[in-house]
């Protein structure tokens, strides 16, 4: 009797370090971050309590606006551009092709690396004078300028850009892996019904892609917001802060500009962002989950 | 399955094979470029074009790239930050991986009650901005004397990587029949004898997915290593961007390229030779939710 | 007598509130030592968990179980000298059939050379000795269920359980795998639980067959009493196969009266209301002078016998006729019953009387 009790204890004795320390470090981390979000704390942490202070104040600065701004721009076009291509390269790898594992392996290297390599190399490809403007310059398109990298307006867009490149792969074995899931048998129903192939792909294919597509939405979307080793390896949130983003913001406020109330304000924010975003997708999830048990 | 979209007729099939070179010299492109200008002089690169193949292999800017180029205050190249990533890195993996596969066998096989919703309310932190935690962390990094070290970072990269550990485990371990567990339980077992016995040794296929996913992301992580290192801990990514923001008189492309490959060399190596478990892992995670 | 197993008042409710499920209404059975007693019924009746209860895996609501002389209730599965067979068999994946057969002795710390020798003899008896190093994902389902079943009798326990082990095994390995578990039970002579759905295997494994519906014990009984004398009509519909017939009708003055004619027969004494006629097809003849008649309504070779389905004014009736009968569906014919294997229910409660 004695061993059975023990048998019930230690399972839970195994995983209370990680649960204990996982929760510390998600949602105590997050109240505790909260609480200096209210506090006038600069330089260091300082428990003075000031409401909503902080918040009144990020939201009336050029720079966070800027970032958010930033941040729809960077987040519709890396997400949209990396499902967009991820779906239509999945479909063409779809079609049977030889040497698809090797093309599959081309596709998605670039996930494998840092961001900051990525901008780096990124840096370098869209250097206004010796990148890709000379290259072109080179080729014989003598009126090509690319100044897009020091140009206040468009240096998002390069994140966009590199962004996209590292991603796409990713999007598309997503797709790709939904795509072998659909039932054989139902595509081939649909075709002895003689239905046309732009009809199957419109009415069978692409619903049943649903669920990879708000996985793939999901999981790009949260990368989006948290982005900022791309944007610093890339523009160091440059020229000036006309590529800041929320992440970028966040560091430069708390660790290089002494205000770490206003750095844990932003980052509230962002946590608000992410949460709107998941929470109702996990729910969902792990409701459904519980119901085909 | 396959819905032909391009029959096998030969021009539909020639322009789907060329559609997809087109997409894999795009992923390619920089690739090849970085790789050819690193191994330019400063000469080629100014006069010849992007893409142009060097004159000769000049090894040159490699080498100042990992033992002399200067990252800020210090010129002692990506050597030291190499070294610091290694010493992160392999532990924080292996100790996560072990951790979140202990985590996973208790969450699926030995559930108790509110184990569900625990594990639910700790799948967040797969998803939830990191940024959140920083200023917290720091704080508690200073109490325990470890700030500015690589054992700090290592605490950092095991707390924000248990979520995603534990998840992968658990999900793999669900799938254990229940006949199986009650087998064992009826001839004697109990919770170590089974994970000892019998859930490790078929645990080769998740645990290297896990590694590997894990080796990237901490090998890669920028963030955290930018807030939590001191002079002597920062790890690549972070010698790296300085090595390649620094404002020196002269900018030597062909080193940046240099150490951006030395940085980006393990990581797309491991993917190299395992990138199916690779694969796996990004499927596994993102798809199951 | 004392018995190997006794089941004492189980009860077991799953849920809470009023969302509470009975699985287990009052389950009293004892078994004694060396029978071979089989848990019969539809899925949900609750067999399965019957069974579980008794390992160990699941704790009743209320009631008590004893092994042997011991109370077990509480007690852990791996100290109730019990070895269990499931449906899936459960073998270890990763380790050979030697080290499957020699696990439990293995945690019990039976010393390596006492080990090897129980396996081996383990393995003679069950003919797997060229399989002792192979893993079970190289090993066809009969030969796992060899395996799960050495795994068992290597710990010569007091009660063996057995949770529908024929499954997922074809029509013909289970025919062989049945005479296999019932000439190892003749061997060992262990206590053993059976559960299955197929009445066919309650019949010819059991020494005694408990047939369970809803979670309560419908009968328990020999093999004989259960077919001949079944406690309701569901056991008897449930056991047998094709189906009891059963005819609905009244007795009056010396005779039984179903739809359309009067039977010579008897019912018993306290047959006054509705009444339920049961007859089995071997019990039924097809003769050209009786008084029942009907009309052919399907004919069934199974090449051993011919099943006919007659549509009488009383309803559809299956009768057990001689393989080279010709009759074809249309054909008038008339209907004979052999009296003294008929069985009377009433028709309300569905009891025999």
């Amino acid at each position: 009797m004695q061993k059975h009790r023990l048998e019930t204890l230690i399972p839970k004795l195994v995983v209370a370090p990680g649960l204990v320390l996982g929760f510390a470090f998600i949602y105590g981390f997050m109240i505790w971050n909260g609480v200096l979000s209210v506090t006038a704390s600069r330089m260091l942490p300082n428990y003075e309590l000031v409401g909503l202070a902080q918040y009144a104040k990020l939201w009336e600065m050029d720079r966070w606006w800027v970032a958010l701004k930033n941040l729809a721009i960077f987040g519709i076009g890396y997400v949209g551009g990396a499902m967009a291509l991820g779906v239509f390269l999945a479909v063409l790898l779809d079609q049977k092709v030889r040497a698809e594992g090797f093309i599959r392996t081309v596709y998605l290297y670039p996930m494998a690396l840092s961001f900051v390599v990525t901008g780096t190399a990124w840096k370098w490809l869209l250097n206004p004078s010796m990148g890709l403007e000379k290259l072109m310059h080179d080729w014989g398109w003598e009126s090509f300028s690319f100044g897009w990298l020091v140009d206040s307006e468009m240096a998002i867009y390069c994140v966009v850009i590199a962004g996209i490149w590292q991603s796409a792969g990713f999007a598309m074995a997503l797709f790709l892996a939904g795509l072998r899931g659909i039932d054989d048998s139902i595509i081939k129903a649909a075709q002895i019904d003689g239905a046309s192939l732009p009809r199957i792909y419109w009415r069978i294919v692409l619903p049943a892609l649903r669920p990879v597509f708000f996985s793939t939405l999901m999981v790009l979307s949260h990368l989006a917001i948290k982005s900022f080793d791309l944007i610093m390896a890339l523009t160091s949130g440059g020229p000036g802060y006309a590529t800041d983003v929320p992440a970028t913001f966040m560091y430069a406020m708390s660790f290089t500009r002494g205000q770490i109330g206003l750095g844990a304000a932003s980052a509230t924010m962002m946590l608000a962002t992410v949460a709107a975003l998941v929470v109702p997708y996990l729910y969902s999830e792990l409701r459904g989950q519980s119901h085909e048990r | 399955m396959s819905v032909k979209f391009f029959s096998m007729h030969v021009f539909s099939r020639a322009l789907l094979y060329v559609t997809l070179l087109v997409g894999a010299a795009f992923f390619l492109a920089p690739l090849y470029v970085m790789v050819v200008t690193s191994l330019k002089d400063a000469d080629e690169i100014r006069q010849n074009s992007l893409v142009s193949l060097p004159g000769g292999i000049n090894f040159d800017a490699w080498r100042l790239a990992w033992d002399s180029a200067c990252t800020g205050a210090q010129c002692s190249g990506l050597e030291p930050f190499f070294w610091n990533s290694v010493w992160m890195t392999i532990p924080a993996v292996l100790i996560s991986t072990t951790w979140g596969a202990l985590n996973g066998y208790v969450l699926s096989l030995w559930k108790f009650r509110g184990s569900e919703t625990l594990f639910a309310f700790l799948l967040f932190g797969v998803f939830m901005p990191f940024q959140v935690v920083l200023l917290p962390m720091s704080q508690v990094l200073g109490w325990l004397g470890m700030s500015s070290s690589i054992a700090g970072l290592i605490l950092v990269h095991l707390l924000a990587g248990l979520p995603s550990t534990t998840l992968f485990f658990r999900n793999y371990y669900a799938a254990v029949p229940k006949d199986l567990l009650n087998a064992a339980r009826m001839d004697g077992a109990g919770f170590w004898m089974i994970f000892r016995r019998i859930i490790v040794p078929m645990s080769t296929p998740i645990v290297m997915v896990t590694l590997i996913w894990q080796f990237t992301q901490i090998w890669n992580d920028f963030l955290f290593g930018v807030a939590f290192s001191g002079a002597d801990s920062k790890p690549i990514t972070v010698g790296l961007n300085n090595l390649a923001n620094t404002t020196s008189s002269v900018k030597a492309y062909n080193v940046d390229m240099a150490a951006a490959l030395i940085a980006g060399l393990p990581t797309m190596l491991v993917y190299v030779v395992a990138g199916r478990y690779f694969v796996r892992g990004l499927t596994a995670g993102a798809v199951k939710g | 007598m004392s018995s190997a197993l006794k089941i004492s008042g189980i009860r077991k409710c799953f849920g809470k509130g009023d969302k509470t499920v009975e699985v287990l209404k009052r389950i009293d059975i004892d078994v004694a030592p060396g029978e071979f007693l089989i848990l019969v019924g539809p899925s949900g009746c609750g067999k399965s968990t019957l069974l579980n209860i008794i390992a160990g895996l699941e704790e009743p609501t209320e009631g008590s179980i004893s092994i042997g002389e011991r109370n077990v209730v509480g007690v852990p599965p791996a100290q109730r000298d019990i070895a269990m067979v499931f449906q899936s068999y459960a073998l270890y994946p990763t380790m050979s059939v030697a080290e499957n057969i020699g696990f439990a002795l293995e945690i019990r710390k039976v010393p390596k050379a006492e080990r090897q020798t129980r396996i081996a003899e383990v393995a003679a008896m069950l003919q797997i000795e060229h399989l002792l190093d192979r893993r079970p994902s190289q090993l066809s389902g009969g030969q796992r269920q060899r395996v799960a079943m050495g795994r068992a009798l290597a710990r010569n326990p007091q009660l063996f359980l057995f949770d529908e082990p024929l499954s997922n095994l074809d029509a013909k390995l289970r025919v062989e795998m049945r005479a296999e578990i019932k000439r190892l039970h003749q061997l060992s002579g262990i206590t053993s639980v059976y559960v299955t759905h197929d009445q066919v295997e309650a019949m010819t494994l059991g020494s005694r067959i408990a047939v369970m519906k809803g979670g309560v014990l419908q009968q328990l009984g020999t093999p004989d009493e259960i077919y001949n004398r079944p406690a309701n009509t569901y056991v008897a519909t449930f056991i047998g196969s094709p189906t009891m017939n059963l005819v609905e009708g009244r007795a009056a003055s010396g005779q039984f009266v179903i739809a359309g004619v009067a039977l010579a027969l008897t019912a018993p004494d306290n047959a006054s209301k509705p009444t339920l006629l049961g007859l089995r097809p071997e019990h039924i003849r097809l003769s050209d002078a009786a008084t029942w008649r009907g009309v052919v309504n399907l004919v069934e070779p199974t090449g051993a016998d011919t099943y006919v389905v007659v549509e009488t004014p009383a309803g559809k009736l299956t009768v057990r006729a001689a393989p080279q009968t010709q009759v074809r569906p249309g054909d008038a014919v008339g209907l004979e019953i052999q009296a003294d294997h008929v069985t009377w229910f009433d028709q309300a409660s569905g009891l025999r009387l």
